[in-house]
């Protein structure tokens, strides 16, 4: 089957004997399965750089925790704001839920797989980031419009990096329909260990570092006016919707490694809604994940945070290495 | 070994090559950038193995043994010593800062990949469609050359430019004669020598390597 027929069967839904039913029930699995999963992963990169440190440190369910005692608290708004400071964390756990619900996670071929581009994904979780980024603005507070800017300067280095590396995936896949790349990659084993895919592989962790608010570029346990990014933007939130802000970033740093995951290693993905596929495309999908997990938690063990001028250096760094795949996929197509 | 895996390897070590030319735009650390020449040298060495293994030709192979010899072992170890006498020296001003150099570099990635399409067309195979990635190295080195200051960051440049030419000898004709290639890798480890001998005397004189200090003349 030809990369583009692929992609034509899965725009009509004719890509798996399941029927709509199944492709639902699978995308609302996935959806509980990054709800839960997110936080859980959280939870084992704490633990790991506790381990690391040689502390014992919080158990890994410490998030989940966290969220429920947020949940049970009081709601509380700031005096001077509008509803954007409270439809904020609501846009981001919707758009963050969406895109969960389309990628391919769990099963290559969930609800509405035809529209999972590249494209689409990718300014799901931009729209996340802007609804942040307005919330933090809005209750004219110096520290989240602090937060906010440098977010988005981030965000702003980082979104190319990333479209540019799955650039050079959809360039190998002739698709840039994520579950199509999937699907393609499954059919060629071989393209795993390809230059161009190490290359955009090394790009995309910088940029999940990048996007996830993980050291080198900001430390998600400081508490240090100066030095924060993501927590300046939230320090408004309070109660249920900070437990939702939490929640959001948990289930897009869920998503995300989902994504690095299954795009450059797809194995034991579900290729059809059967009950045994998903469980068994479930564990693997954790299990993966985990794995990126640790890899992530040993980089930032090992780093020091980098001064804010120098992220720059690290994303556009990141930026050249997903050009390069792109040049690579080119030439030796 | 199969066709296929060979043309795997060769893919492979051919995008090292690029890489490690990206990776010294990349670090400021000159010990850093003296262990990424080394890597190179030895992918660049990997390559000509691989082909010399594909074509059963003695002479490449001998080419890969004096290259590994050269450009992995010997000038990395010389640079290397230079850089040691020199501890904690960094990069540290460019004239062309770090962000802005790797955005140039993926704009000489794709001048490359643009003005090779001819050079590839003369014979197309699936191994002479690879000459774009040497001749990004080629340009990356001279973007080195002209925008780094320290004489160990500018050698390093030098270096990457030879190892692009190498590269695209190696991937276009399947290979150099075992006299250019001698000739070739002696001159650079000339380069080298006399390179260790001018920064030695320099820093015995003014206390730092930096060239871009030494345009005004002094009594």
């Amino acid at each position: 089957m030809s990369p583009a027929a692929i992609t034509a069967a899965l725009v009509t839904g004719t890509a798996t004997p399941t029927g709509l039913g199944p492709r639902i029930a699978a995308s609302i699995l996935q959806v509980a399965a990054v709800a839960v999963g997110g936080p859980l992963l959280v939870g084992l990169m704490a633990k790991i750089r506790a381990r690391a440190e040689g502390r014992i440190g919080a158990p890994i369910s410490q998030p989940l925790r966290d969220l429920r005692k947020l949940v049970r608290k009081e709601r509380i708004h700031a005096e001077h704001a509008s509803a954007v400071l409270t439809l904020a964390p609501l846009v981001l756990v919707a758009s963050a839920a969406v895109a969960v619900a389309i990628s391919p996670l769990v099963i290559t071929a969930p609800v509405l797989a035809g529209g999972a581009d590249a494209f689409v994904v990718v300014y799901l979780l931009l729209m996340g980031s802007v609804a942040l980024a307005l919330g933090g603005l809005d209750p004219g507070t110096a520290f989240g419009g602090m937060g906010s800017s440098r977010a988005m300067t981030i965000g702003a280095l980082a979104e190319p990096a990333l479209l540019v590396s799955i650039l050079a995936l959809s360039i190998q896949a002739e698709t840039s329909n994520l579950p199509g790349i999937v699907t393609a990659t499954l059919a060629h084993p071989g393209w795993m260990a390809n230059p161009e895919r190490l290359l955009a592989l090394v790009a995309v962790v910088v940029v999940v570092i990048a996007e996830t608010g993980r050291i080198p570029v900001d430390n998600p346990s400081t508490h240090l006016e100066l030095t924060m990014i993501h927590e300046a933007m939230v320090l408004e939130h309070a109660g249920p919707d900070l437990g939702l802000v939490t929640l959001g970033e948990a289930m897009r740093l869920g998503l995300l490694f989902g994504l690095v995951a299954n795009l450059f290693f797809p194995w034991g993905i579900a290729t059809n809604a059967s009950l045994p596929h998903l469980a068994l495309g479930v564990g693997v999908l954790g299990a993966k994940a985990a794995a990126i997990a640790l890899v992530i938690a040993l980089i930032e063990v090992s780093t020091a945070k980098l001064r804010l001028f120098r992220v720059p250096e690290l994303l556009s760094g990141a930026f050249v290495l997903a050009v390069l795949a792109v040049m690579t996929g080119l030439v030796t197509r | 070994m199969s066709a296929g895996t060979e043309l795997d390897l060769v893919e492979l070590t051919a995008g090292v090559v690029l890489a490690c030319a990206v990776v010294t735009l990349w670090r400021r650390d000159l010990r850093a950038l003296v262990a990424v020449l080394a890597l190179q040298g030895v992918a660049l060495a990997a390559l000509a193995a691989v082909l010399a293994l594909h074509t059963g030709d003695v002479g490449l192979g001998v080419v890969a043994g004096v290259v590994l010899l050269a450009k992995g072992l010997v000038i990395p170890n010389l640079l290397a010593r230079v850089v040691r006498r020199d501890p904690g020296s960094r990069e540290t001003t460019p004239l062309v800062n770090v962000p802005a150099s790797l955005v140039a570099a993926a704009g000489l990635v794709i001048v490359a990949y643009l003005s090779a399409g001819r050079l590839t067309s003369l014979f197309p195979s699936p191994v002479t469609r690879l000459a774009p990635l040497g001749l990004a190295t080629v340009l990356v080195g001279f973007f080195v050359l002209v925008t780094r200051r320290k004489a160990v960051s500018q050698i390093v440049g030098l270096l990457l430019v030879d190892n692009g030419v190498a590269l695209v000898a190696f991937l276009l004709t399947a290979g150099v004669p075992l006299l250019v290639e001698l000739g070739a890798s002696f001159d650079v480890l000339l380069v080298v020598v006399v390179l260790q001998v001018l920064a030695t005397s320099m820093r015995a004189r003014f206390g730092h390597v930096d060239l871009d200090q030494l345009r005004e003349l002094h009594d």
